[in-house]
């Protein structure tokens, strides 16, 4: 990997709700943005620079709220970025953060994201008339789950596999105090017994609507090496993107993410991903995604992704857990996800997991993001030790 | 620090441009400044752009503009909701980091397509200040009446500049608002949001601009003159007007010293200044004298495509640096309410 030696070292986020009607958007930002400073043993003063990231403006209704927020965030007087590649953009954000330690410029960054969607509506957000586009009148739901029945078509997977998910990342929550959804009687028949919103996905195949932030603290080696707490060392990050439509383009299995993997296993020397990980925390906001990212990913080969779900690998006391956070089925601020999946896999390595810990094995976790038409991906690979 | 240059700069602005989209901005200048830098579009290390979605009234306006980057085989690419100038910062530090060599950097906008100076009021904090609904234009007159307070400057000054920038504007081809006055004259028509004058205001413009920056081994290859980056900051302030001083601009002030805007003569200075009295503020943060050109172009009083209008800033400097028509020069670039946020860049041509 190039630049020089990069770790997270402090980890802060909210609980995460579906209206936070406690706090402002300031005060939902400043709570993940302490706990993180303080997790790293810094005050506002020790931090260089501050990178912001969030899910399209209109999720809220303020036109770049970075501006408004630099005052909360202690930017006052300092370098501050504002980062938007659509759901990719939590993970994006962090690796955009990372890049300033690895360059040598700052040493300590602050990284924040988060999404009050209580303040709006994002299906809304996402269907507002564009002039010369097709409308797309059913949010993210109605765009994804065409291409979910594609892969069931492709890979011949049964219909349960989804709901499969949906109970697994629902019965992890249980151990996350800060998840949205606490669904102590989560069963199969529970899933397939909720409502049809978009064939095959029921409304607990679906991610919650959240309000909440997730922070970092991203320092350079020697910073890392001073601080607290221990360090999850970034081995490799990566972004890749394609257009969101043209013909022949493979929307299931997108080449971006595949291109994007295999940059950032090449970074970190991850060979067998299955094998060489702890595990991932990977952006599963309709169930069905994980086994296409499973696939995507490189865990298995293509069409084995939902063999893998269903022998139970990807469960928590499985040779693989994905989501041991409950991850993005459990606690949706949209702009946030993609770091909380990032921040999740640091505290893996960081071995700061608390009741979901997973046991670690070569100490290695991927943390990865995706946004858009499955179009924009962002990944990193975080460490216990320090890259070679 | 490794050496990066700016080696292509292009830009499309148009004054309400009824017939084309964003991307359709975006298409030529993505083009033209990938031809001016001779690299294979496959070669390009990393792209990142800078757009609003206010300004389209959709959500992800800035995924349409891959389609006219042609992001096939899948590229490394980001995007920040800020003006372009912050764009090319992201691709310098990318450059920094040492895993590309080079970098497209691309911003557009219409801002004709809805009253912009209303929009922007979205910009303000939602909970103290939005429902009193200012526009940009409001705060910004608000901002001049406490500079003129302040002696900073004073009306007649503010009308040189107006006409100069809009004289240097009839010489600029991608310029909308050149105008053959005088101060004398632009004095004696209405002030129409006190103590501003239209003539003080930017106009509105549609457009798109493009930059391709280099490191050393391939940007000496590319240009003959390349426009080396000696230079590249940016500072935040907190928002609330109550505990800023209006007529000054620390974050500027801050960015310059960082980016040594001081360690050299300065022959021309780029500055995003939306409204004259600006300009004043800026040469005081910037430390600049009389010896030095300011807003060449037309500046923004010429033509202001929101969200790329910072970044021609620098693509102005630059081309001024490839022509051999300077050594070094300086382009600033702003957003948010009474230049909150400010970027400097420093850029100087190769000692012959």
């Amino acid at each position: 990997m190039a630049g020089i030696r990069t770790a997270v070292v402090g980890v802060g986020q909210t609980r995460h709700v579906s209206a936070r009607h406690d706090v402002s958007i300031a005060g939902l930002v400043r709570e993940a943005a302490v706990e993180a400073l303080e997790d790293a043993g810094m005050d506002w003063g020790d931090i260089d620079a501050v990178v912001i990231g969030k899910a399209p403006d209109m999720f809220e209704g303020v036109l770049m709220p970075e501006m408004y927020l630099a005052d909360a965030l202690g930017a006052a007087n300092k370098p501050m970025l504002r980062v938007h590649t659509a759901g990719s953009v939590g993970g994006s954000t962090a690796i955009v953060a990372a890049k300033l330690v690895m360059a040598g410029i700052h040493k300590r960054v602050l990284t924040v994201a988060f999404e009050k969607q209580s303040e709006s509506n994002a299906t809304w957000g996402l269907t507002v008339g564009m002039p010369f586009q097709a409308p797309l009148v059913a949010g993210a739901g109605g765009y994804f789950a065409p291409l979910i029945r594609a892969y069931m078509a492709r890979s011949g997977a049964p219909r349960h596999i989804g709901h499969l998910v949906a109970v697994k990342d629902r019965l992890a929550a249980l151990r996350n105090p800060k998840a949205h959804l606490h669904l102590a009687d989560i069963d199969l028949k529970m899933v397939e017994e909720s409502f049809l919103l978009w064939d095959p996905l029921r409304y607990l195949d679906v991610c919650p609507s959240s309000d909440g932030a997730m922070a970092l603290v991203i320092g350079s080696e020697d910073v890392a090496d001073a601080a607290p707490g221990p360090a999850a060392w970034i081995h490799g990050t990566a972004m890749r993107s394609e257009p969101t439509m043209f013909a022949g383009r493979d929307q299931i299995n997108p080449q971006a993410g595949r291109d994007c993997a295999a940059d950032v296993y090449a970074q970190a020397g991850i060979t067998n991903p299955r094998e060489d990980f702890d595990m991932a925390e990977v952006y599963v906001p309709f169930s069905w995604y994980e086994p296409m990212w499973l696939e995507n990913l490189g865990f298995c080969a293509e069409g084995d992704g939902w063999k893998l779900t269903e022998a139970g690998a990807t469960a928590p006391d499985g040779d693989i857990p994905w989501n041991p956070s409950g991850g993005v089925l459990s606690s949706n601020p949209i702009g946030a996800s993609g770091m909380i999946r990032f921040g999740e896999a640091a505290q893996q390595v960081r071995e700061r997991a608390g009741d979901y810990q997973v046991e670690l094995k070569t100490g290695l976790a991927l943390g990865q993001a995706y946004g858009g038409g499955s179009q924009f991906f962002s990944m990193w690979v975080v460490g216990n030790q320090k890259p070679e | 620090m490794r050496d990066v240059a700016v080696i292509a700069f292009a830009q499309d602005i148009a004054e309400h441009d009824r017939e084309r989209n964003e991307v359709e901005f975006v298409i030529p200048v993505v083009r033209d400044a990938i031809a001016q830098s001779g690299i294979d579009r496959h070669d390009i290390g990393f792209t990142v752009s800078g757009s609003c979605d206010y300004l389209s009234g959709g959500p992800f306006t800035f995924v349409q503009g891959l389609d006219a980057v042609g992001a096939w085989p899948p590229i490394k690419e980001s995007h920040l909701e800020m003006d372009a100038a912050w764009a090319l910062y992201e691709a310098w530090v990318a450059i920094q980091v040492g895993d590309v060599d080079s970098a497209l950097i691309y911003g557009f906008g219409k801002s004709s397509l809805g009253d912009v100076h209303e929009i922007f009021n979205l910009q303000n904090d939602p909970y103290s200040v939005m429902p009193l609904w200012p526009s940009t234009v409001d705060l910004a007159a608000l901002q001049a009446c406490a500079a003129i307070a302040a002696n900073v400057t004073n009306e007649r000054e503010m009308a040189e500049i107006a006409a100069r920038d809009r004289r240097a504007a009839l010489a600029n081809l991608h310029a909308i608002a050149g105008r053959d006055v005088s101060a004398d004259v632009l004095l004696g028509e209405p002030v129409t949001h006190a103590p501003l004058r239209d003539a003080d205001i930017a106009p509105i413009t549609d457009g798109a601009a493009a930059i391709v920056i280099a490191a050393a081994e391939i940007a000496n290859h590319a240009c003959e003159r390349p426009a080396w980056i000696r230079g590249i900051e940016h500072r935040i302030e907190p928002q609330s007007m109550g505990v800023r001083d209006l007529t000054r601009s620390e974050s500027t002030r801050l960015a310059a010293i960082a980016a040594d805007v001081g360690g050299g003569p300065i022959d021309v200075a780029e500055l995003h200044t939306q409204f004259s009295h600006e300009e004043p503020i800026l040469r005081v943060a910037l430390g600049l004298g009389p010896e030095t050109e300011v807003n060449p172009s037309g500046g923004p009083l010429g033509a202001n495509p929101i969200m790329s209008s910072g970044l021609i800033r620098i693509g102005e400097v630059a081309s001024r640096i490839h022509s051999g028509s300077v050594h070094r020069g300086v382009a600033h670039a702003t957003q948010g309410p009474c230049l909150q946020q400010n970027l400097v860049c420093v850029l100087e041509g190769e000692r012959n």
